[in-house]
């Protein structure tokens, strides 16, 4: 099957607020999605879902064929997450860090030497090796998240903001990575920068108030905008995000 | 299992690279020194053994053994690592064996570094070293007990003072349910049966038990059980809300 991330349908309540509501899409080898929506909509509640952090009250996220809910282990072997705000042990060092995720994920020896290296030269974080993650840079810290992600090389990525803090040229460097890991994975990237889509993204969903509202290409999503010829995405994010406001 | 060392190694070592570990260290040798030795009189009783050091202990773990719970679950909670943690292939059990284990392997050296006073009434006199070692076990079951209800209040709270005194107060209601303290107050609401089941649960009858150098099975399950029960508590606690 060459859908190897799946949503179907998925739900989350707190209380009475509906975050997410009947959110579903597939992402398939070599494609990165870009996930956008306005703060609030649902993003990161359908991330933590989709990596088995939350429990969906409906639906189903599968990971090449694993559903995350029945076997969240062989599921969450082929995935790399990167959580919101990339948390990470602060009193550990880099290189312990990324050895003790290999160590969870079972590499070891040699293999998880390798791994460890090339998640470090990918991610540009040789300098700092020896440094306790707490007194790093917000930039820094942010790819030690990445490097912690792409350290087992997953078919599967889920990225909650990869590019968030990071300078024009960290952020480059971090789309070309995207763009070179993509050829034979499924990605997922959720970003409120929209050039960002223009940049990596093959295809992007727009959702608002947990429900899917736009899903296409760059293009695709362009053409969508009734009455002007030659929209940027800025208009189109507003267009499809501000419907929904008017009428709440 | 693997899994479950990697967990455990990675605790182990957030200990050492926290002041927390050689806080601990030094505060609970000085204490078990300042207990055996001033009030615990060891010198003045002419008797070579270890026995006002293990009557102290108990007493000493209720307050220290919650410090170093504390932090398993809350920390993870507050800096946001339960997310990263829970999306790695771990299942919770793990997780939650791992944290533990972590927390009995730091205590285990805590009361290897007691060692001076085994030196000094082996010095002093002809102790009956068996039963010296059946206190040491019988000192590292409390504490694995403590460490397992520890952990569990801690997976509740995102504040590690919260679960501080969570695990203090659990910790002595465990450890006084045999005394008349706890007994007196509630014999004549409730049937024997009830109150034979309270004292079986006490956590000081059964130290003094296996202490005495005999080994007996109700012991030994009770230790069990009571970690397995506190383990699997936690593990629905986490697994309920692993988000708040």
């Amino acid at each position: 099957m060459s859908d190897l991330l799946v949503l179907e349908g998925l739900r989350k309540q707190f209380g009475d607020f509906t975050a997410v509501d009947g959110i579903s899409l597939q992402v398939g080898v070599g494609e990165v999605l870009g996930f956008l929506g306005p703060n609030g909509a649902g993003k990161s509640t359908t991330m933590k879902m989709a990596a088995g952090f939350l429990e969906p009250d409906a639906g189903h996220a599968t990971i090449c064929g694993h559903d995350i809910g029945n076997a969240p282990k062989a599921a969450k072997k082929m995935l790399g997450y990167l959580p919101e705000g990339a948390p990470a042990y602060g009193e550990m060092r880099v290189g312990t860090f990324l050895s003790f995720c290999a160590d969870v994920r079972g590499l070891s020896g040699a293999e998880q030497q390798k791994a460890i290296d090339l998640a470090m030269a990918r991610t540009g974080l040789e300098p700092v090796a020896d440094q306790v993650i707490d007194t790093l840079s917000k930039g820094f810290r942010r790819r030690v998240g990445l490097a912690q992600a792409i350290l087992h090389e997953p078919k599967v990525l889920i990225l909650d903001e990869p590019t968030d803090g990071l300078d024009p040229n960290q952020k480059h460097h971090v789309r070309e990575l995207i763009k070179e890991l993509s050829a034979d994975r499924a990605i997922i990237i959720s970003t409120h920068i929209l050039e960002e889509v223009d940049a990596v993204c093959s295809r992007a969903i727009i959702i608002d108030k947990g429900k899917v509202v736009a899903d296409g290409t760059a293009d695709e999503l362009r053409k969508q905008m009734p009455g002007r010829r030659k929209s940027n995405l800025d208009d189109v994010f507003r267009h499809f995000t501000s419907l929904e406001e008017a009428a709440a | 299992m693997s899994t479950v060392l990697a967990i455990a190694k990675r605790e182990l070592k957030s200990y050492f690279a926290t002041p927390i570990a050689a806080v601990f260290l030094v505060v609970f040798v000085v204490l078990c020194g300042v207990f055996t030795f001033q009030v615990g009189r060891l010198f003045d009783r002419g008797v070579a053994d270890l026995a006002p050091f293990f009557n102290y202990l108990p007493w000493l773990f209720l307050i220290l053994i919650p410090a170093v719970a504390m932090r398993l679950w809350a920390e993870e909670r507050k800096s946001g690592t339960i997310e990263l943690l829970m999306t790695l292939p771990v299942s919770p059990g793990e997780a939650v064996t791992g944290k533990w284990l972590a927390g009995t392997l730091f205590v285990a050296l805590a009361l290897v570094l007691t060692f001076p006073m085994w030196i000094t009434v082996n010095i002093l006199g002809d102790p009956d070293n068996g039963v010296i070692l059946a206190n040491y076990i019988a000192a590292l079951a409390l504490a694995s007990v403590f460490l397992a209800l520890g952990g569990c209040a801690s997976a509740f709270t995102r504040n590690q003072v919260v679960a501080l005194v969570l695990s203090v107060v659990g910790c002595f209601i465990l450890l006084t349910a045999g005394m008349p303290l706890v007994l007196d107050a509630i014999s004549g609401y409730v049937p024997t049966a009830i109150i034979d089941a309270v004292r079986s649960i006490s956590a000081l009858s059964h130290f003094t038990s296996i202490a005495r150098g005999v080994l007996l099975v109700p012991d030994l399950v009770w230790v069990v059980s009571m970690v397995v029960f506190w383990l699997f508590a936690t593990v629905a606690v986490i697994s309920l809300k692993k988000a708040d």
